[in-house]
This record gives structure tokens, sequence and C-alpha cells, in this order.
């Protein structure tokens, strides 16, 4: 059974505004009985630009049917432009938050209104532009890109939660992934900042003195930095490190590791024997 | 708020008079049934007498019979002890809707060189026979068929189909954990190799399950250690869950007739009113020969987790087939196979009796159900008062 909060029971339970706006200026209609679930929404938008009622249609489980709920309240009495900005995340919160594998019913409101406000402008809205990913379900890559940069998503399987992407037959989980992927990369341009030689050197020893001697140490081992050539750090394991068979491993898969992740990843730890 | 309980092939209660049964065997008589003292070898005279209970509900020996801790161990044990002692035979037959025991063990075996057959059902659920006809070859080393569809009910001809594998010597398995202590099984008579029960679907506790494995069948153990069970599964035994089962297995034979006419009779109320009182809806099954007990019925238009959650208002429990109570995305696998559409499966409620059920709460629940499906109706997009629902639905 899925955990809902307290406030998506009391809108599931006594939904706000269900029904039709008789004499609607904007209409939004979204998903798919095949999909599971579906949502119309039904605006009427005053001259001001003011949207003065709302309603919603839904066929969907208990949190669909709250988010749309939630939805007509936050909507009612905003300017158009004002509604335009809410996101899914904040239909979510206005909950109390959503189970994660139900945060798609957040987005399903969000897309409704869009569709409702774009019929409002007369623009018909872009729809399902971009190449359908995930054919179970009709979601394009353009909708996945969406949903990963607004929610800041990083696995198929969020991806599943917010877009039900990938959550059929899963044949589409490697494009998904190559989605994220692309979007992680343009999102998080890798700023490197450019050290100079002094300063990389000095940071080298500082996450040797700070991260690493200490774990050594613990074993009853040491580690002596003895030169830095370009990204080639040469080291001298001592103690119980010298005589450990263990050494590269810990050379390797901890002081390398250690030394890429806080000064520079290129860097390449070598062992020098005296 | 009072429970009515109508989710009984999910779970059932464990009838007091199992409990009664198990609870010295939590206290007094704790002993190993291996060791070599009385006090441990009484219990071993008790277990050997819950054999002879479970071995006589499914009219079977009782050194056919294996105790096991789930229906899922059961099924995993039968089917990759086929595998394992199939020389080679790399090829297995189930239908497209079975349980998740067998399922998702096959979609995994599948994975790792087996080839799979899933035989298809019609719109009524019934096995596709001229396909499981043809898919039997000589590499198929075991087929796995439901006895009965924990979702809908339907009863599978597996005394039938297991005559057709035994012909050609496939080893032929059936997840009768649904069925046993509510039909009638007959194992001496039969052509069936091994089969799988689990305990807490008719009154035992959860964590016990049975394999029948008939004498002479080629083994391999799943679960290797100890002598216990004559190495056919090592571990210790779980003696009050096995006591406690061997009461309910006696009890199910004394109740079959109740489960068939008293326990039918609620189920076929049940069914024939909601139909009556709530337009568009239908019996998912209801052409085929079904257990007395089930009742799979889908209300168009509307969704089955929504119509769970207001049922539980009332205290009502059941299940659905819909996507949003998987836990999935799709609506239940059973329904798809069985063509249901879109319209129909995601409204879908399973209703499962048991024999503690009273007409009483049939009455409740005829009377709960149509304002609860009408409640959802009249905000659902897809509804039309008229009763016609529009095209982009179906």
């Amino acid at each position: 059974m899925w955990e809902y909060t307290d406030k998506v029971k009391e809108h599931f339970l006594a939904p706000r505004n269900a029904g039709e706006v008789e004499d609607a200026n904007a209409v939004g209609e979204v998903g798919s009985m095949a999909c599971g679930d579906a949502l119309k929404l039904t605006l009427k938008v005053d001259e001001k630009g003011k949207i003065e009622d709302a309603k919603f249609q839904t066929f969907g489980c208990a949190s669909a049917i709250a988010s749309a709920s939630a939805l007509t309240e936050m909507i009612k009495g905003k300017s158009v432009e004002e509604a335009e900005k809410i996101t899914n995340q904040e239909i979510a919160d206005y909950l109390g938050g959503l189970p994660k594998e139900k945060m798609h019913c957040s987005v399903l409101g969000r897309q409704a209104l869009e569709a409702a406000l774009s019929n409002f402008r007369g623009v018909p809205l872009k729809e399902k532009e971009g190449e359908i990913v995930c054919e179970c379900f009709g979601v394009t890559d353009l909708e996945i890109e969406k949903a990963i940069r607004e929610n800041n998503l990083s696995s198929v399987e969020e991806v599943t939660n917010y877009t039900k992407a990938g959550g059929g037959c899963e044949s589409c989980h490697d494009t998904i992934r190559e989605i994220i992927a692309r979007v992680r990369e343009e999102e998080l341009p890798v700023v490197r900042p450019k050290l100079s030689n002094i300063q990389k050197i000095r940071k080298i020893e500082e996450t040797i003195e700070r991260e690493i001697r200490p774990s050594l140490q613990h074993d009853g081992g040491d580690i002596e930095l003895i030169d830095v050539i370009g990204n080639r750090v040469l080291v001298a394991m001592r103690g119980a490190c010298a005589v450990c068979k263990a050494s590269e491993q810990t050379m390797k898969n901890f002081v390398e590791i250690k030394l890429q992740e806080l000064v520079l990843p290129e860097l390449v730890v070598e062992e020098v024997t005296e | 708020m009072k429970t009515i309980y109508m989710d009984n092939n999910a779970t059932t209660q464990v009838a007091p008079e199992v409990l009664e049964a198990m609870l010295p065997y939590f206290s007094d008589l704790y002993g190993n049934p291996s060791s070599a003292h009385t006090f441990g070898g009484q219990v071993a005279h008790r277990i050997r007498d819950a054999r002879e209970q479970v071995a006589h509900l499914l009219g079977a020996s009782p050194e056919e019979i294996i105790f096991t801790s789930c229906g899922t161990e059961s099924d995993s044990t039968a089917i990759r002890s086929a595998l394992d002692t199939g020389d080679g035979k790399a090829h297995i037959v189930m239908s497209r809707v079975e349980h998740a025991a067998v399922k998702v063990l096959c979609g995994h075996l599948s994975k790792r060189g087996y080839r799979v057959t899933e035989i298809p059902v019609d719109k009524e659920g019934r096995l596709d026979m001229d396909r499981y006809r043809e898919s039997l070859t000589p590499d198929t080393a075991i087929v796995s068929l439901m006895w009965a569809n924990n979702e809908t009910g339907v009863i599978f001809p597996v005394e039938q189909a297991a005559q057709m594998a035994k012909k050609r010597g496939i080893l032929f398995h059936t997840d009768a954990v649904q069925s046993a202590g509510k039909i009638p099984i007959d194992l001496k008579n039969s052509a069936i190799d091994m089969l799988s029960i689990s305990g807490h679907k008719l009154h035992a506790p959860k964590g016990i399950g049975v394999l029948y494995l008939r004498k002479g069948t080629r083994y391999a153990p799943f679960l290797i250690g100890g002598h216990q069970e004559r190495g056919r599964r090592g571990g210790t035994e779980n003696v009050a869950s096995i006591i406690g089962l061997g009461k309910a297995c006696e009890l199910a034979t004394a109740k079959m007739v109740e489960e068939n006419t008293k326990v039918k009779k609620l189920r076929d109320r049940l069914e024939k009113e909601i139909l009556a009182r709530v337009p568009n809806s239908r019996v998912n099954g209801g052409g085929s020969e079904r257990l007395p007990n089930t009742s799979n019925i889908s209300f168009e238009s509307v969704e089955g987790e929504a119509i769970l959650l207001l049922m539980d208002e009332f205290g009502i429990c059941a299940s659905s087939g819909s996507a949003c109570t998987s836990g999935s995305l799709q609506p239940s696998h059973v329904l798809r196979a069985m063509g249901v559409p879109f319209t129909m499966a995601h409204g879908s409620i399973r209703f499962s009796l048991s024999r503690y059920n009273a007409e009483q709460e049939i009455d409740e629940v005829v009377d709960k159900i149509p304002p609860i499906i009408e409640q959802l109706r009249s905000f659902s997009p897809f509804w039309k008062p008229e009763g016609q629902v529009c095209a982009s639905g179906t």
C-alpha cells in the first residue's frame, strides 16, 4: 500500500473542483486510458488574464486525483503568468509530497496546465515533438529531457517515476541512460580550475596529509611524496605499507582515487622503490 | 471499524484450530525432530502426522511431501530440479498468466540460456491447448502451468496437460497454490509429477509451503544441507508451521464441500448483485471454469487503486489488477494476456472469499460498491453518463 500524506488523502476523499467549467475558455487534456491516467483541465480566464474558475476530470489513482484537485486550488485566482510558473514539484509540495513512484501524477498536472494555457492563448501545443523513446507509454526524448532538467533526475528509475518512460517493456532503458548522461553533461560543464605547478604540488601534499596519511598510519603504514612530474605523482610507501602485499591495491584504489577526486582527475600515482 | 476481508487469494486468516495446534511447539515442545532423545523425537512423530494430513488433502503418499518455506520456494525448486536433472534439455513451457514465482523465475532463466515458451490464453483466460501441444518438443525439460489463476480464479485443465507432457517424457509441475483446499486434488490418479502449495492461502500461517514430488521423479534439491526431508530439502524443520499446515489441510479436507457450496454461493451473489447494480461492469474470466471463491470484476472508466482506497474507508479489503496498485505502470499481465481492454483492465477489482465470510458482509459490500464507482465516474473524463465510453478511451 502506498504511503500517502494526510493532505493527499484529504484531496482524494473530497476532491476540490471536480467536474467541468461550463463556459471554459482554456481546456487541456493529457494522458490516456492506455497509460493508466488522464487529466482534463477546464479553466475560465477573465479579461484581465486571471483564472476565475478551474475544474478537473481525472481517470487515475488516488494521487492522480489528489494532484489534479491540488492543482485547481493552486491556480484559482492566479494570473495566467503566475500559473504558468507552477512546477510539478510545487504540486507535490502542496500535497506534502508524493511517493516517488507517483511523481508522474504531479507531472501530469503540470502538463495539463501547460496544455490548457496554450489552448487559452490559441497557440497549439507543440505536441509530442521529438522522438518517441518509450513506446509503451508514448514518451518522447524531449519530455524525458525536460523532466531530468526540472527535477534533477539521475537514474532510469527516477525518470520512470516522473514520466513513466521505461516502465513497460524496459527496452528503452539504454536510451534513457544516454539521455540522462547527455543532459547531465550539458548541465554540469566540468569546470576545472587551472592549477599552476606549485598549486598542484601543494594541493597534493595537503590531500596526502589530511585524507590519506591518517588512514595509512592507522594501519601502521605511511606514505612519502617524492616528486611530481607533470601528472605523475611519485610516492614511496613506508612502514607496514612498504612490506604489505596489498600496497599496490592501496595505492591504486585509495591513494590515486583520492588524489584524482580532490586534486586533478588526470593524476597517476606511481610507487618509487629505492 | 469492522474489517470485511475479501482478499483471501492474497492471504488468509490462520484458522483458530490451526493456531491452537501450533502453540505448544512455541513453548513446551521445542525439541529438534532430528534429535536422538525422546523429547525431540516426539516432535518428529507429530511432523509425520502433519505430513499424512497434507498427503491426504492432495491424494498423495506422505513420502511424496516435502516441506518448504513457501510457494515460491516450491516453484523454484521444482523448475530448477527439472532443469538440473534434464540431461541438458533447455526448454521450459509455461503459460502467459503464471504467478510471479514462476513467471519471473523463467524470465531470469531465459537470460541464462534456457528457452521459454509462454502459452497464450483466450479472452476468458482459458489455455490455448493447441498451442500447448505444439510447444512440447524433444528439448522440453519441464512444463509449469498453474492449476488455478490467482487473479481470475480460472482453472486450467492441468490433468489433461500433464498427460500430454507425460506421453512425451516431459516433467510436469503445477503451481496449485490457489487451488489446494478449494477444489479437490487427487494425485494418486494423475500424471502430475510435481505440485506446489503454500500454507497461508489455506488458513495456515505464512512461511510454510509444500512441494509434492511424485515417487520416482528425478530430483535435485534446491537447499542442500542436512538430511531433513530425506535429504531433499536441508534446514531444520519449521515445526510449528508444519503442524499448523497439517491441521489446515485436515480442515480443508473436511470443509471442501462447504467451500464449493457456501463460499461459492456467497461469491455468486456478490457477483450477480454488483453486476446488476453497477452499469458497465463485467466479470473477467466469468465464462470459464473458476475457483469457487474468486471474482474479478472490472468497472469501466475508473481506476482500481482509487476504488480500493475508497473501499478501504469502509474496511473492505480486496485487490486490484490496476497498474497503480501493482507498483508497476502497467495493468495486470493476466488481464492483458486475456486481452481485457484498458478501459476495463485498470478498473479491475478482485474479491476472494473464504469460509469465514458471511452473508451480511456480502450485503455490506454490494451496498457500498455502487456509490463508490459512481463517485469516481462522476469526474472521470472517459465516463459518459449515457454509458458510452468515448473513442479515445478504447
